[in-house]
């Protein structure tokens, strides 16, 4: 089925969707949970660790909006702050000295828009792991999983290969932000949606994702179970390229992005 | 009725509270209020003082006013002036905006890139511009600040950066979002090679220019008073539901939190980028 942009939108911010746990749970073996950024305190809107995908030894950060409403307040609702994204550069980097790819699970409507927020750097924490990430010496997926909201999202995601399932969304902006700047009006999300071309469809096309994973039998042991191999696949893959060409292509992939020449 | 002006200017010290009256606006030289203490002062004045107030307020100004202010005479050469943006995901009334935005701020984009010498010092300069839909990062500006980081990498030239922006353009999609990944890219390789990027935040710097390129500097300057954050303020209100406390996202907050090195006003600026400049000449690895 076709959903309109806003629909989907919809569809991806459902509580009903499995959440960035639900996807570590069903997607890696043995997984152990690592806490904190070293600097503050841990994030639990961001949950990292190491484990297995098949026999292959990751690293594994995911952000969790929860399923409950205890789960959603205590992970605030999925809005990292900056020591979660401090969190997810250390177990990158920690990722990158051990040889060990890293797997991404994508979704937020984005970084914590909070006074301590703003005291401990949010634009400076997003910002750095950008910049570590184009230099990371290891293979990176990420996957968007529900919504891929702005700077909050491409945090997490400057990736070798970035997969968006079929009703994720990812936008500079919310639907609904976008219409009140431009137009005076959320309740033109709807139109917005559709103008933003967030959809894993619209991705695609833009060049922006790699892959849309479909959603047949979302978060049953077939749909983890192909994602799971997908994902092996593509690791493998990776990582048969030097640390060298590997950032290389990385920086090439989003250097394409809006390329000019002149 | 400007020519009546005369029955109402002040006719000694004391009518202006014993402050030195400000000179009469010539027709030439306009008077221009500063909002924050409303005082007039003649335009030749401000100019002599880099467009800030005695009071210590610094005027919003154009990129190419501030390249004046801080490179060496006729030592500025332009690049990239043909990277301009397109219309990548067909946004409705986005041509419009960037042609009246073109015609408002004389720019092709909002940011002006080119080598120049500060201090006798050669470097990569980029200042963005505040009257081109407020310095906005589209595909042009992440592309043209892409290109300067590559060809100072080339050249081994340190980058010197003024950022006054509203975030990524909501205009471009996804394509702009992309430009803080892309930029941040740039600058991570410019870095590696061991050349030095300063960057010098004005008001205000928000939102996607705060969380790449703006906060990826090896010295982070600000000018006083100047809004730098990444979430608005508006929003931040909105979802706390707190009020904000006094100060909040401000240079000096900023400098207070441990996210910029120093506060630097105009006036002082071009002589602390020649010391910085000085200090690192030689400095890269090659």
């Amino acid at each position: 089925m076709i959903l309109g942009a806003y629909e989907t939108v919809k569809t991806a911010r459902s509580g009903q969707r499995p959440t960035g746990a639900d996807y570590v749970r069903n997607t890696i073996s043995g997984f152990f949970e690592l806490h904190g950024d070293r600097r503050f305190r841990d994030d639990p809107a961001i949950l990292g660790g190491v484990g297995y995908l098949k026999d292959l030894p990751v690293t594994v950060i995911a952000i969790d909006k929860g399923h409950t409403a205890k789960e959603r307040i205590a992970r605030n609702f999925g809005a990292p702050n900056p020591e979660g994204y401090r969190k997810a550069l250390r177990l990158m980097k920690q990722a990158e000295k051990f040889h060990r790819p890293v797997l991404c699970y994508v979704d937020t409507s984005g970084a914590y828009c909070g006074i301590g927020a703003e005291e401990r750097g949010q634009g400076q924490a997003i910002a750095e792991n950008l910049m570590e990430m184009m230099a990371l010496k290891t293979p990176v997926i990420s996957v968007l999983i529900g919504e891929g909201g702005s700077g909050g999202a491409l945090a997490l995601g400057v990736a070798d290969r970035v997969w968006m399932m079929e009703n994720a969304v990812y936008s500079v902006i919310s639907p609904e932000g976008c219409a009140s700047i431009l137009w005076k009006d959320a309740s033109r999300a709807p139109q917005a949606a559709e103008q933003l071309q967030l959809t894993a469809s619209c991705c695609l096309k833009n060049g922006i994702v790699e892959s849309v994973v479909p959603e047949d039998g979302l978060g049953s042991p077939d749909f983890y179970g192909r994602l799971t191999d997908a994902l092996y696949d593509e690791f493998v893959s990776l990582r048969t390229l030097s640390a060298t060409e590997l950032t290389h292509r990385r920086y090439e992939r989003f250097r394409a992005m809006g390329r000019r020449r002149d | 009725m400007a020519f009546l002006n005369f029955l109402f200017q002040p006719k000694n010290e004391l009518e202006t509270g014993g402050r030195s009256a400000a000179p009469a606006a010539a027709p030439d030289d306009p008077l221009k209020t500063c909002p924050n203490c409303h005082m007039d002062t003649p335009v030749s004045i401000l100019r002599e003082n880099s467009y800030t107030c005695t009071c210590g307020y610094h005027f919003r100004i154009r990129a190419r006013t501030r390249i004046g202010l801080i490179t060496d005479p006729d030592s500025f050469t332009e690049l990239f002036t043909e990277t301009a943006s397109d219309d990548p995901i067909s946004f409705p009334g986005y041509s419009e905006k960037l042609s009246s935005a073109r015609s408002r701020s004389q720019e092709s984009e909002a940011v002006v890139c080119g080598t120049a010498t500060i201090g006798g010092h050669r470097c990569c300069l980029f200042v963005m511009e505040p009257n081109f839909m407020m310095g906005s990062m589209g595909t042009a500006v992440g592309e043209r600040i892409t290109k300067l980081f590559e060809y100072a990498l080339e050249n081994a030239l340190p980058v010197i950066g003024f950022t006054v922006s509203g975030g990524a353009r909501m205009q471009e999609g996804l394509f702009s979002l992309m430009q803080m990944a892309k930029t941040s890219g740039a600058v991570r390789r410019h870095s590696d090679a061991g050349l030095l990027y300063v960057a010098l935040l004005t008001n205000p710097t928000t939102g996607g220019v705060t969380a790449s390129f703006a906060m990826e500097a090896d010295i982070i300057l600000a000018e006083p008073g100047a809004t730098v954050g990444f979430a608005g303020a508006r929003v931040i209100e909105q979802t706390t539901l707190r009020p904000l406390p006094k100060g909040f996202q401000t240079s000096e907050f900023l400098l207070q939190h441990g996210f910029a090195d120093a506060i630097v006003a105009r006036p002082e600026q071009k002589n602390v980028l020649i010391s910085l400049l000085g200090m690192h000449e030689g400095s890269d690895a090659k």
